[in-house]
């Protein structure tokens, strides 16, 4: 098991190096000369290049690398363009809120999809079957901005039932209203992990039920249902322990659109404002941030999953 | 891929009403980006006078808030999302194939240095890095085309290689090189039509994935420049007359969510068809 662990963090450290190469040349490519942010109308040109020489931009390419590499593993992922802010705690600032809504969507939509999954494949080609389906295939096909609107309009437009915007009304401070500004961007987000998340469950269960070990119970006389909770879903949930090792990236920018469409003060609508200024340093952060959390879900995932079904080798 | 195969996945199209309605759909839609010439109006066309009208006889699907026609718009819209689409498909199919392909059959040193690349891509999150791309460099749609595909080309490029692999050991594949063909010659006759089915499927999923990409990038407002009309921008716009003009969300979204879901069900009927062993759903 520890052999284990050390093989999947050795392997993880050099494709961190990896994913780091390929930002950093995308930081390059960036247009414009970095040097003009620091430069005034009084400056010499002997003064700019002391300004790239402090700066270390008169150096190659791979010095500037290793540069940049030991400022981010100290956690300095730079500095906003437009409010000249460190991007890591304007990231940090936003964290709790995307988390917050993502992390409640993604716990919402495990714990629907896994009694809908198990009852699809249950009784598959039945009604039960054919409705989780089509709400699956809707939920996949759907834009998520539109269904925000959609939402939006019929909910908060046309009902007045829930507030459209933001995350609290301004001089209200209370839990309650911070959880029905969440409620419209949280079922957005629930619908759309919910049916990747049912399509899988189901066909798991499908391939569960086929088992020796249901036969066997059959035999013993157990009724359907006792096999389908109490044996089968313990199988099902394996799978679903990926899944969510996967769904650790998207607890930091996977909802840069429903964050938009209902302007959640989060980590996705601080991207697209970003985005909007040309302020890359904020977006680069970004990325590498959920980077490193893409990775190191995968890596929880992998182990998680070894130690809860020890059968699994890892061959990767 | 012989003819019974064919046979199969036609029978299995026709013979769902969900894959009928798909292809209707598609059709429909394909037609309508094609002939997007003959829309009644210019759709960059300004008119003030006319501006926010509701759905009418003059304009079947209203004005949009500067009196452009919304019917004309969709239609040129059309024709750019289903385009990326389709170019970025087949671009992101070509790339992985040729990875896939080149990975499996020759194994070793290039084998580990294009599945190394495959996770460090697999490892970014592939819309932020389409965000970042599109602020970077202001791509037009070309440029679009060649960062969607650029993304989205990996998990293809894994599932050919696995299938290269395997069928790299079969009989078939063996003799061709017993008798001393080409490596070249071997993965264009036999290895390439194997792989037909798995790629087919792959692309009709990838160019639903596309278009929803392309259509969230244009949302946020980066994707295709305006005035240029995608489903994706439409709906950008739509959005701050949401209280006065209701009609002009529903309609490219609605347009987006059928081309999806239309690919998205072609996508499973196909598998089904080209493996009838994976029982019917």
């Amino acid at each position: 098991m520890r052999q284990l662990i050390a093989r999947r963090l050795l392997q993880t450290i050099p494709m961190l190096f990896f994913v780091s190469i390929v930002c950093f040349a995308m930081i390059k490519m960036a247009p414009g000369d970095p040097v003009l942010n620091f430069v005034t109308p009084s400056m010499h040109a002997d003064d700019i290049e002391r300004v790239r020489h402090n700066l270390g931009l008169d150096q190659p390419a791979y010095v500037q690398y290793f540069h940049w590499l030991k400022e981010c593993l100290t956690g300095n992922l730079g500095y906003s363009l437009v409010n000249h802010k460190p991007v890591l705690g304007q990231i940090l600032e936003r964290l709790p809120a995307t988390a917050g809504l993502v992390g409640i969507s993604i716990a919402l939509a495990v714990l629907l999809a896994i009694p809908l999954g198990l009852l699809a494949g249950a009784y598959r080609n039945r009604w039960v079957d054919k409705l989780v389906n089509l709400l699956a295939y809707i939920g996949i096909s759907i834009p998520l901005f539109w269904l925000g609107i959609l939402f939006m309009y019929f909910f908060a437009l046309k009902l007045g039932l829930l507030p459209s915007m933001g995350m609290r009304t301004i001089g209200k401070d209370s839990a309650l209203d911070m959880i029905k500004h969440g409620i419209l961007p949280c079922s957005v987000l629930t619908i759309s992990f919910l049916s990747s998340y049912v399509r899988y469950i189901r066909s798991s269960t499908i391939g569960q039920l086929k088992e020796d070990y249901v036969q066997i119970q059959y035999a013993f006389g157990s009724n359907q249902t006792a096999i389908l909770f109490r044996h089968v879903t313990k199988h099902v949930l394996l799978p679903v322990i990926t899944l969510l090792g996967l769904s650790m990236a998207e607890l930091v920018a996977g909802a840069i659109v429903t964050e938009t469409v209902f302007t959640w003060p989060g980590i996705g609508s601080l991207t697209v404002t970003a985005a909007k200024g040309m302020d890359y340093p904020i977006i680069m952060g970004v990325t590498l941030f959920s980077s490193l959390m893409l990775m190191l879900g995968n890596l929880a995932a992998d182990l998680l999953y070894s130690v809860a079904d020890p059968r699994i080798k890892q061959t990767r | 891929m012989n003819r019974s195969k064919w046979r199969n996945v036609r029978n299995e199209l026709f013979s769902n009403k969900w894959g009928i309605a798909a292809v209707i759909v598609l059709v429909i839609f394909t037609i309508g980006a094609i002939l997007a010439f003959l829309a009644p109006y210019d759709p960059n066309k300004l008119n003030v006078l006319e501006r926010l009208h509701k759905p009418s006889a003059a304009h079947w699907f209203g004005t949009d808030d500067y009196g452009r026609d919304y019917f004309s718009r969709a239609l040129y819209g059309g024709r750019v999302s289903l385009l990326v689409g389709f170019t970025s498909m087949l671009l992101a199919t070509t790339i992985g194939v040729i990875v896939g392909i080149a990975s499996g059959y020759f194994g070793g040193w290039l084998d580990n240095v294009l599945m190394r690349a495959v996770e460090v891509f697999m490892s970014i999150p592939s819309f932020l890095l389409l965000l970042l791309l599109s602020v970077l460099l202001k791509p037009s749609v070309t440029g679009i085309v060649l960062i969607i595909s650029f993304l989205m080309w990996m998990s293809i490029s894994r599932i050919i290689r696995a299938e290269t692999m395997s069928a790299k050991e079969r009989e078939f594949v063996l003799y061709a090189r017993a008798s001393g063909q080409s490596s070249l010659g071997i993965i264009i006759r036999h290895i390439l039509p194997n792989l037909m089915p798995v790629i087919i499927v792959g692309a009709s999923n990838t160019i639903g994935s596309a278009i929803m990409l392309e259509s969230s990038l244009s949302f946020l407002g980066f994707g295709v420049q305006l005035p240029t009309a995608t489903w994706g921008s439409m709906l950008n716009n739509a959005q701050g007359y949401i209280g006065q003009a209701p009609y002009m969300a529903i309609f490219p979204g609605l347009f987006i969510f059928l081309t999806v879901l239309s690919f998205n069900v072609l996508g499973d009927i196909l598998r089904v068809g080209f493996e009838p062993k994976l029982s019917r759903r």
